[in-house]
């Protein structure tokens, strides 16, 4: 047994015989050619040809991978086309008198060189584009066949490297995963590899003598196991089965309605940190986005960002969900999540200290900033705005307040703005203990567990001292949420949870007994939760 | 000569595939078509070209039409920018 480790791009488990997969070198001659006319007609003949075999590789991709994976193959025919490309094989073939083989591989190097010089980790793998499409070229022109990639048998693909043709080219019924030496997580390989939903591993160092040899992928921990002992084995493969099996059920789940047997519907929402994340919310297919922590607006920068900047990155939410739900939770910052820019002062109590909306209540400037990126945002798609750590009706009314000053500047501009939902997060107690006169306030509560776990119990998280005395699932905070849920009700406000307690399966039954409305969890438990909540009785 | 200018949405800046778009589109054009972003400018005709500007997420570039039907190939190119890219 040997063990390899790489970077996993794909996760899940496979097991099957590798197949190691050797490029052939394609040995270009420099040869000199008399009739240079002659030559670019040879040239253009074998362009044309080549460009029927993309179309082909295209049409195969549609099938067997859909459109957004067969793109690449249109691309690569406009790469072929491309005047610049044309102009640089005839002159070099004009100009040098050489052959076209030549002409294609020294153009090919070039404009390789062009993207691998960029410093976009994207543009620099577009490099691999350019030679695949020239090594096709450069086949056509030396009338070389390439054979087809044969598969048989062999489930774990292994290679230096691999380019859209090679991968379009396999029988992708029989292909379980795909293993690496070279290639990023934006590489062929690993677009490949998320389209057909097979684990895939990047970066493996492996030894050419393992062609034809019993392996294991764990796309979990990003490990190549070669000739696996037998209960290594047994124990894999008791785990590709739990995950198949947990594959299947979530692909069913996929596209349908989050609503109970008798019929309650549950908004189900993500919770993100950042623009990445907006792929796991699509791929998850939540309803909408429930928590969308603007803080790293703030981390990245040196300084505070622009109206404009945080405009651009609302928007663009705003607009990636196309009318879905997007609730953005105001600067949530204090003490112990320090920006060096805001010089906040260093705090014995950090989590009871000037943090918050204790911040954007006092410094109006940055509140106001925010404010209008927001309702600026807002005509854009359908956004709501929370508002973290709020302990009493006043400080939502000063909110209020400075939304309606915020308003009416925008509209004395002209500048446009939508509908907003206002809401706020519960996670003090006395925010609890004052949720119906708040909800009178408000469109919306969504109940941070973890801040009001913390507050309610008096138990510092980050304390591990305190493990044994902390229950999440104590009494008092359930029935926290239960008052919180009918006081938010009686004043006309939706409720939601959106801290960790939202995504506890065991919990889920309970949250939907007690009536609440809304449950925002990372992207990766929706479709669990939808499960939970479609089996509900 | 229309100018207008336009923002990439797609997080991966304009990558192989909404290059591909843009460049197909911008092929029915009679017009020369070019794109600027700062100093730099590409052909929006050429693939290669365009893949050069490196245009990231984010980033505002300009669009200059130039040619007989320049008005109307001027805003259907817009209008496919704002549709797909």
């Amino acid at each position: 047994m040997k063990r390899y480790s790489g970077k996993a791009v794909f996760h899940g488990i496979a097991i099957g015989k590798i197949q190691l997969l050797k490029k052939k070198e394609t040995n270009v001659f420099r040869n000199h050619i008399e009739d240079v006319e002659q030559e670019i007609a040879r040239a253009e003949r074998a362009v044309t040809e080549t460009e029927d075999q993309l179309k082909k590789l295209y049409d195969k991709a549609l099938l067997e991978v859909g459109e957004s994976g067969a793109a690449i193959f249109e691309v690569h025919q406009m790469m072929l086309q491309d005047q610049d490309y044309q102009e640089s094989i005839q002159n070099i073939i004009r100009t040098q008198q050489v052959n076209a083989e030549y002409a294609v591989a020294i153009t090919a190097d070039n404009f390789s060189e062009m993207f691998a010089q960029m410093e976009d980790a994207y543009m620099k793998e577009r490099a691999a584009d350019v030679k695949d499409i020239s090594e096709r070229l450069i086949r056509v022109l030396s009338a070389e066949e390439k054979e087809d990639l044969d598969t048989d048998g062999a489930t774990i693909i292994v290679a230096d490297d691999l380019s859209p043709s090679e991968t379009v080219q396999m029988d992708k019924s029989k292909v379980k995963s795909f293993v690496t030496r070279y290639g990023s997580s934006n590489s062929h390989t690993a677009i490949l590899a998320r389209t057909m939903n097979v684990p895939a591993l990047i970066g493996v160092a492996y030894e050419d003598d393992i062609d034809g040899m019993t392996a294991v992928v764990d796309g979990f921990k990003g490990e190549l196991i070669v000739e696996p002992d037998t209960d290594v084995l047994a124990e894999y493969e008791k785990k590709a089965a739990e995950e198949a099996e947990k594959q299947k059920l979530l692909q069913e789940l996929k596209g349908k309605e989050t609503v109970t047997q008798s019929g309650k519907q549950i908004r189900l929402y993500a919770n993100i940190g950042g623009i990445s994340d907006l792929q796991a919310v699509m791929q998850n297919d939540a309803a909408g986005i429930g928590l969308f922590r603007s803080e790293f607006l703030y981390l990245e920068k040196d300084d505070y960002p622009t109206e404009d900047e945080q405009f651009k990155v609302y928007r663009s939410v705003a607009e990636t969900m196309a009318g879905k739900k997007v609730i953005i939770r105001t600067l949530d910052i204090g003490a112990d999540k320090q920006i060096g820019y805001f010089g906040l002062d260093k705090e014995d109590n950090p989590a009871m200290g000037y943090r918050a909306i204790r911040i954007c209540l006092t410094r109006i400037d940055i509140f106001k900033t925010q404010l209008r990126a927001l309702y600026r945002a807002s005509a854009y798609g359908n956004i709501g705005i929370m508002f973290p750590m709020i302990i009493s009706v006043n400080e939502v009314k000063r909110i209020k307040e400075i939304v309606e000053e915020v308003k009416r500047e925008l509209k004395e501009n002209g500048i446009a703005y939508g509908e907003v939902e206002l809401g706020i997060m519960i996670e003090t107690p006395a925010a609890v203990m004052v949720s119906e006169e708040l909800a009178k306030e408000v469109d919306f509560f969504s109940i941070g567990t973890n801040d009001l776990t913390q507050y309610t119990l008096a138990i510092d998280r980050q304390n591990a001292k305190l493990d044994d005395f902390y229950d999440a699932h104590h009494p008092a905070i359930l029935r926290m949420i239960r008052m919180v849920v009918e006081n938010g009700h009686k004043g006309g406000a939706w409720v939601g949870i959106c801290g960790e307690l939202g995504a506890d399966l065991e919990l889920t039954n309970e949250f939907v007994e007690m009536g609440i409305d809304e449950l925002s969890v990372s992207p990766s438990c929706i479709l669990p939760i939808r499960k939970k909540i479609r089996d509900h009785q | 000569m229309v100018k207008f200018t336009f923002t990439v949405k797609d997080e991966m800046g304009l990558h192989a595939r909404p290059a591909g778009l843009l460049v197909k589109e911008a092929a029915k054009c009679t017009s020369k078509v070019t794109i600027k972003k700062g100093d730099k400018s590409g052909d929006a005709k050429r693939i290669f070209n365009l893949m050069g500007l490196s245009i990231k997420h984010g980033e505002e570039v300009e669009v200059m039409v130039e040619g007989e039907k320049e008005q109307e190939e001027a805003a259907a190119l817009e209008a496919f920018i704002a549709e797909n890219i």
